[in-house]
Order: C-alpha cells, then sequence, then structure tokens
C-alpha cells in the first residue's frame, strides 16, 4: 500500500480530483458498455414476443 | 487439411453458430475481465509506487492506456472486419463491424478524456494541436463517422458495405497514431511498452497495467459479443431458430 491513510487516498498528493475524475469517466464507460447493450436486448425481446403473439392471434 | 480449414471457415458465416459460440466465450470473458478490471484498478491505485517525477497523477495509466490500445485494437478489427464482409458476403462480419464501433468509440472518448484530465498537472494544459492527440482525435470522428453511416442508411447490407469501406480506408490512420511520437516532437511521452524492448518502469507499476490490458481485452469481447447477439437476433428474427428462441425466452 502507498498511501498510510484514507484521506492520502482521497487526496492522492495534490493530484486527487484529476486520478478520481478519470477513474469516475473509467466506471462511467465501463457501466454504458453494460448497461444499454442489455436495454436494448430486454427492448427487443419484448417487441419480438409480442410479435409473435400477434401473428398466432391473426391465424 | 484444406478441407476441414474451409468448414471451420464456413461455421463463422452462420449467425446461429456465431450466436450459440458466443454464449460459451461471453461467460470466459466476463469470468476474465471481473477478476483482471477490479484486481488491476485496486493495484493501480493504491498499491503501485507512485511516480518519482508525476508523483500519483500517473495512476490515470491504468485507464489511459488500456482505453487507447483497445480503440486503435478496435478499429483495426473493424478494418478487417469490413474487409472479410465485402469480399466473402459474411452476415457476422457486418455484425461485429456494427456491434464494435460504439464500443470503440466509447474507449477512444475514455483515452481522450484521461489524457486532457492527465495533461492538465503534467503539461499544465488540457489540450494541445500535437500529432498523438489530434491523430487520436480522428480516430473518434472515424468511429462517429461509422456509427452515422450505420444508422443513416435502411438497408443492412449497404449500410455494412459502406461502413466496411471507410473502416478499410480510415485504418491509415492507425499506423499514424502508432508513430506519431516518433515522427513528430511532441509532449506526448513514448510508448509504455514495446514488443522486444523491456519496459522502463519497475514491476510493480507495469504488471498492473498489463492486466489491465487483459481485463479491458475480455470486457471487450464481452460487450462485443453482448451487443452482436442483439444484432443477429434483429436482422434474423424472421428465421425458425429466432422465433424459437424469442418464445423460450419470453416463456421463461
Amino acid at each position: 500500500m502507498s498511501f498510510s491513510s484514507l484521506n492520502d487516498v482521497i487526496h492522492m498528493g495534490g493530484h486527487g480530483l484529476y486520478v478520481w475524475l478519470s477513474y469516475g469517466a473509467g466506471v462511467a464507460i465501463l457501466s454504458y458498455n453494460l448497461v444499454a447493450p442489455k436495454m436494448k436486448q430486454n427492448a427487443l425481446m419484448k417487441r419480438l414476443s409480442q410479435q409473435l403473439k400477434r401473428e398466432k392471434l391473426a391465424k | 487439411m484444406w478441407s476441414s480449414f474451409k468448414r471451420w471457415f464456413h461455421q463463422w458465416g452462420s449467425p446461429k453458430w456465431f450466436y450459440e459460440r458466443s454464449l460459451v466465450w461471453s461467460r470466459w470473458l466476463g469470468v476474465i475481465a471481473l477478476v483482471c478490471i477490479p484486481a488491476g484498478i485496486l493495484w493501480g491505485l493504491l498499491f503501485a509506487p507512485e511516480d518519482y517525477q508525476q508523483g500519483n497523477s500517473f495512476r490515470i495509466i491504468y485507464l489511459h492506456v488500456p482505453a487507447a490500445v483497445l480503440a486503435q485494437s478496435c478499429y483495426v478489427l473493424m478494418a478487417a472486419a469490413g474487409f472479410v464482409g465485402l469480399v466473402w458476403k459474411m452476415k457476422v462480419a457486418d455484425v461485429v463491424l456494427k456491434s464494435a464501433a460504439p464500443i470503440g468509440a466509447s474507449f477512444c472518448f475514455l483515452a481522450l478524456f484521461t489524457g486532457a484530465v492527465w495533461g492538465k498537472p503534467t503539461w499544465g494544459t488540457w489540450w494541445v494541436w500535437d500529432a498523438r492527440l489530434t491523430s487520436m482525435l480522428i480516430l473518434l470522428f472515424l468511429y462517429f463517422g461509422v456509427i452515422a453511416l450505420e444508422s443513416a442508411i435502411q438497408d443492412a447490407i449497404t449500410a455494412g458495405k459502406a461502413a466496411a469501406v471507410l473502416c478499410i480506408v480510415g485504418v491509415v490512420n492507425i499506423p499514424i497514431i502508432k508513430y506519431s511520437v516518433e515522427w513528430w516532437n511532441t509532449l506526448h511521452q513514448p510508448a509504455t511498452f514495446k514488443l522486444t524492448e523491456k519496459p522502463a518502469m519497475p514491476m510493480e507499476m507495469w504488471l498492473p497495467l498489463l492486466i489491465m490490458i487483459i481485463g479491458i481485452y475480455a470486457f471487450f469481447g464481452y460487450a462485443l459479443f453482448l451487443r452482436s447477439r442483439n444484432e443477429i437476433i434483429e436482422r434474423e428474427r424472421r428465421t425458425l431458430w429466432v422465433r424459437e428462441l424469442v418464445e423460450r425466452e419470453s416463456a421463461a
């Protein structure tokens, strides 16, 4: 461990703002790449299954 | 030998085969990413020693370099997929190209953003129009171009062709990015990793970086298959196997 206290970790020797801003952006980009396709998948499955049901009713 | 290669190659032409295999690959990639990314981040943020010149701001490297490396690899992958799609008319190649674009764009943005944030305490400025930064910005615009083309053209096959051509032409930017730090005098520091030389950093600094790079690649594969499977379902929605799949999923 290269820090002695939690305060040091947050402060990062004066570079805290830059380091945490970067890591915040990193977490945001990673989450976007997981959440966006999952949401699309749910919407797609819902749409297609409704379409299938309609087709069955029409028969 | 040749016939078994041909059989292997033809499998890739089947969206159904790709869909099913990708579920298995995703599981492994997910595990690798889930282990490597938290380990790399914690190690890099808390345990790696601080840089003797840059202090703690250098910890941004553990995001910046993996994001930049991935943004470039992703573009090369798209160009390769575009070539395969144009030559062999492979549906899966079109799907992969389209699915990779938003992921590559997001990591290209992350590389530029973390670079700007790192530049402020290190160079005293968020941005300079130097060769490395400018060529990376062009990469982001190329990604936007591919995404715009894919969404502007209704017909999936025509859209795939147009995007493939843009990817193949734009790949000329990749060696420019790579050698920009050697060809021009820039503020940007030279490459951290070279295949032929030992890294200039101590092991406690480069090992977490290597772990992060592996993790980000695995994450990319995972995210790419996630999007590709959506795209396959959308394009193949009229086939029997997708209908059965939708029925099974909606019943569960």
